[in-house]
């Protein structure tokens, strides 16, 4: 038995609130009491607001534009089309992925809602009055929808700007609908084990295109001082300094003359990573106008226009033995990405970082190859509430395990075990070329199987397929999810040349309060509680006097921002550096103050103490004033470190789910009768925080798995672009959750933290369509398409016979 | 556009203004009462994130003119403290965690607050029926849940030690 520890000591460690507390948010005071300050609450004098011209049509030539009736409208000062920007050089931009997108039309449309044209006015309504009197003609041309057949050789020609262009930014385009091929893994590897395997399965598994809806909408106040030279916009953007950069080379103002904030932002969920043209359009507006430009999205343009997710065409195929030890994979895409490549992925990796999908699993041969498509959809991409492509790739092995399991007649969880990568092999490295940081997946299956007696369940659902007169069918989803988050390592990612390290500035000060200023934004995530308890845990200062600042591209250290799990990953590995530097230091200043010598002194909690001694110490507060009054001779005053963290590697979060659903025989309407969650996130800084984090992750990807999709007509028409169409569930149709963990620390991470808001999303979903199709396995299904909605569920066992 | 004049109580506050016909009752609070509390989420009532209070009702304000709330009661979220004590449903919400980026949170509050007057002692199923008004995409509503269900058992303690 370890000896028991000093209640005093626990007592000081506890008043920090530092690593492991669940420590309430810092952030609520605020937003509890209406007063948080998101985007469209700020208002600045002498504003005007900025409403935009939108295409109804998909494809289409832009035969005239008439602004006369809209600029007589009482209260409308400007119109601006494509053909104001071009003396300026902003009617076109360039996307994060390297291709161009319009600002505003230039000659063509090229999907319903394209931005035609932007009404500026002095108030909304006025705005909104203007958009409707301008006249647009539009030419009509033959849309394209289906990825498939944009790349048959007769397929209408979307981008008559790139005609010719046969080298894209990541290679040769071999049609003009084409934009890149990109490809993983060892093609003959894998080809030689399908060629010698007793076993293979094949599917193609659709994951349909998706929206990150949150709930507010994009936008912007742009304020360009004509005097000053000087621009500050506040923005709904989860990377404000790489927004600044872009402004920069776009508009030739220098990046010191740029100010962008980030204030609170109502949900990001990757839908804020992009520079979309409505932010431009007001710059430009206001930098034309010499006012501030308000512009602010609805719903419907929001789901319409700015950054979807998904839309991934994956042909998935597993060899393995007879016994059921995977030999190979392979993965074929075809990648829907719209009219425009805008998808936000590291600069290297057009299909993001959709090689982890041989997922959990000791693969030894594996190939994947991505193909990009334009068709007369949106642009975007995004990373829905993961790392780029991870929800994708985690999907289709996943769908492939059950697959093979069902095939071979073997059990679910039993063939993860027999295939996942053991304890003992990490660091792993995959047949694609990652290097799992650690992971312990078979404890944590077993926990899961235990926690929820998978044997009960098995022999229950045996049970109910004996009984023709069910009114349910019942079924198992188990799920097994690797993620690859944190980017980057700036040797292998970055953003328009920008290495995707992190920072942090800390300022420790005279009476021990400390301000930490990051280079990430926080949505939700909860950065302003759980920053301030690692600086809290490193340096003894209690949580509650550390403030954490973040967003404003004036104060903060420069960085790439909150998506991908990357603020704890890299952001948060940044704060633990930047305070070990100030604890250095401070250790200089007790020894000085002490009058011994470093080495003679221990840390603990919140103070130096001499070895062997502890009635000499100097608590951290004692030092906080000393650095700024008597600092020892040759140092420096004052307590303050900035650190810029690039990471060394990327780090692999991972859970086992289980689900357990009851489908209605009558209306196939799924119940989820139970949904329990293990995640493995590495050390856990709160977890309150961390709870409510998946729970939220898992509600987003129930969304995605029963209902959400973003269907259109053969015309380009998207068929639900309102909240009366797009699913987001409520309160009666969320399941509950049950959440559990282990805890695996990522070796290279300071404190051992791997991130964590995204895993629920990526897992979840698979685990839903897992247990849905587990309902029909013993009738024969395989796989059926997202989303699961009743309708659709109700067309399967009207297929298989069983509806009543 | 000819405005209308209207005369309301916003928070116990006498306000009489000219306002145009059309106008939104969220962006008569939003921009014309500095009252920024009530957000705009969808336009189509679904979200709720707009909820305010109106004699006595939950109310969508996105989708409500400012003119048919002239003689109204209207109360915010920043009616709801009173002074420097926060009203039982904002202690919830804070204690238990029901809350992420706080963009919905306004209108759940206020949907809370009268929910809770409509049925002060609620089961669980209960208040995801009473809430379901509201749209959150953060947390997944299972703290928003046990938020409600806190202010609830919070506010029957206190009429307890009134009566």
């Amino acid at each position: 038995m370890n000896a028991p520890i000093d209640p005093a000591l626990l007592e000081r460690s506890a008043a920090l609130q530092g690593l492991g507390d669940s420590r309430l948010r810092k952030e609520d005071a605020r937003f509890i009491q209406g007063k948080g300050n998101y985007v469209d609450d700020i208002k600045m004098p002498g504003m005007l607001h900025m409403d935009i011209v939108r295409s109804p049509v998909a494809h289409a030539r832009v035969k005239k534009i008439d602004k006369t009736e809209a600029l007589k409208v009482p209260g409308v000062i400007a119109v601006l089309t494509a053909d104001d920007l071009k003396p300026l050089k902003l009617h076109w931009m360039p996307t994060l992925a390297g291709d161009v997108q319009a600002v505003l039309a230039d000659e063509k449309v090229h999907f319903q809602m394209q931005e035609v044209a932007v009404v500026i006015a002095e108030d909304r309504y006025a705005a909104a009055d203007g958009v409707e009197a301008v006249l647009v003609e539009y030419e009509e041309l033959p849309v394209v929808i289906d990825p498939f057949a944009a790349l048959e050789p007769n397929a209408p020609v979307l981008r008559d700007d790139l005609a010719g262009k046969t080298d894209g930014a990541h290679g040769k385009r071999e049609h003009p609908n084409h934009i890149f091929t990109w490809e993983a893994g060892d093609k003959a590897a894998a080809d030689a084990a399908f060629a010698n395997a007793p076993v293979t399965v094949a599917e193609r598994i659709f994951y349909p295109r998706v929206h990150p809806c949150p709930l507010e909408t994009c936008g912007c106040v742009a304020s360009f001082d004509p005097v000053r030279g000087e621009l500050t916009t506040y923005m709904t953007s989860q990377a404000p300094h790489v927004v600044r950069t872009v402004v920069s080379l776009l508009s030739g103002l220098p990046e010191s003359k740029i100010r962008i904030v980030s204030p609170d932002i109502g949900g990001g969920f990757g839908n804020k990573v992009g520079v979309y043209p409505g932010y431009v359009c007001a710059i430009v507006a206001s930098i034309v106008l010499g006012k501030p430009v308000k512009w602010i999205e609805d719903r419907i343009e929001n789901i319409s226009s700015t950054a979807f997710a998904r839309d991934y065409h994956m042909d998935g195929e597993l060899a393995a033995t007879a016994d059921g030890r995977i030999l190979g994979m392979r993965v074929n895409v075809i990648a829907d990405h719209g009219a425009f490549d805008a998808c936000a992925d590291p600069t290297k990796y057009p299909a993001g970082l959709f090689h982890i999908c041989s997922g959990s699993y000791d693969i030894p041969a594996a190939w994947c190859s991505v193909k990009g498509v334009y068709t007369n959809k949106a642009p975007g991409g995004v990373a829905y509430r993961c790392s780029f492509r991870v929800t994708e790739a985690v999907y289709v092995i996943e769908r492939m395990v059950d697959i093979l399991a069902q095939k071979l007649g073997m059990d679910k969880a039993e063939i993860r075990a027999k295939n996942f990568i053991r304890k003992e092999q990490f660091p792993y490295t995959s047949a694609f070329g990652f290097e799992y940081d650690s992971g312990d997946y078979h404890t944590a299956l077993q926990k899961v199987l235990d926690a929820c007696d998978y044997k009960g369940l098995r022999a229950e659902q045996a049970a109910r397929r004996a009984d023709p007169d069910s009114p349910t069918l019942m079924g198992i989803g188990l799920v097994a999810f690797t993620e690859v988050v944190g980017a980057g390592p700036s040797k292998m990612c970055d953003i328009l040349g920008v290495g995707m390290f992190d920072s942090c500035e800390i300022r420790v000060h005279p009476t021990g309060s400390a301000i930490a200023r990051m280079g990430t934004i926080t949505q939700g995530q909860g950065h302003q509680t759980t920053y301030a308890q690692i600086i809290a845990t490193e340096l003894g200062i209690p949580s509650e006097v550390i403030q954490v600042e973040e967003g404003d591209t004036s104060t903060a250290p420069y960085g790439l921002g909150t998506y991908g799990s990357r603020s704890t990953p890299v952001a948060g590995a940044a704060i633990a550096l930047a305070a070990r530097k100030i604890h250095a230091k401070a250790r200089k200043i007790a020894a000085h103050l002490l009058e011994v010598g470093e080495n003679d002194l221990d840390w603990e909690i919140d103070r130096f103490k001499v070895k062997g001694d502890d009635s000499k110490f100097k608590s951290m507060k004692d030092i906080c004033w000393a650095a700024y009054h008597q600092a020892p001779p040759g140092l420096e005053p004052g307590l303050e470190a900035v650190h810029y963290y690039d990471p060394p590697n990327f780090t692999f979060p991972f859970g086992i789910y289980l689900c357990v659903v009851d489908i209605d025989r009558g209306t196939g309407e799924t119940k989820v009768r139970r949904f329990y969650a293990l995640d493995d996130c590495g050390t856990r800084i709160n977890p309150m925080i961390i709870e409510g984090q998946i729970h939220g992750g898992l509600t987003e990807g129930y969304a995605v798995a029963m209902g959400q999709q973003m269907p259109f007509d053969a015309q380009g028409n998207l068929l639900g672009n309102t909240l009366m169409d797009y699913f987001l569930p409520t309160a009666v149709e969320t399941p509950k959750w049950e959440t559990d963990h282990t805890v695996t620390p990522s070796p290279h991470h300071p404190i051992g933290a791997k991130g964590v808001a995204e895993s629920p999303h990526v897992g979840s979903i698979p685990t839903f369509t897992s247990a849905v199709v587990d309902a029909f396995a013993h009738l024969g299904v395989k796989h059926m398409v997202m989303p699961h909605s009743a309708y659709r569920v109700w067309q399967q066992l009207v297929k298989s016979g069983v509806a009543l | 556009m000819t405005k209308q004049l209207i005369s309301l109580s916003v928070n116990g506050r006498r306000i009489e203004k000219a306002v145009e016909p059309r106008l939104l009752l969220v962006h008569f609070l939003r921009e014309e009462c500095h009252l920024t509390g009530a957000h705009i989420g969808c336009e189509t009532s679904h979200c709720g994130a707009c909820t305010v209070d109106i004699d006595g009702q939950s109310v969508k304000g996105c989708t409500h003119l400012a003119v048919q709330c002239d003689g109204s009661e209207v109360l915010t979220v920043e009616g709801l403290a009173q002074g420097a004590v926060l009203h039982a449903v904002q202690e919830g919400f804070y204690k238990e965690h029901g809350l992420q980026c706080g963009f919905c949170t306004p209108g759940m509050l206020m949907r809370a607050y009268r929910f809770l007057q409509e049925n002060p002692n609620p089961t669980e199923d209960e208040v995801r029926a009473g809430m379901s008004g509201n749209l959150c995409r953060c947390t997944g509503y299972q703290n928003i849940v046990k938020a409600v269900l806190h202010a609830a058992a919070k506010l029957q303690q206190t009429e307890k030690v009134a009566a």
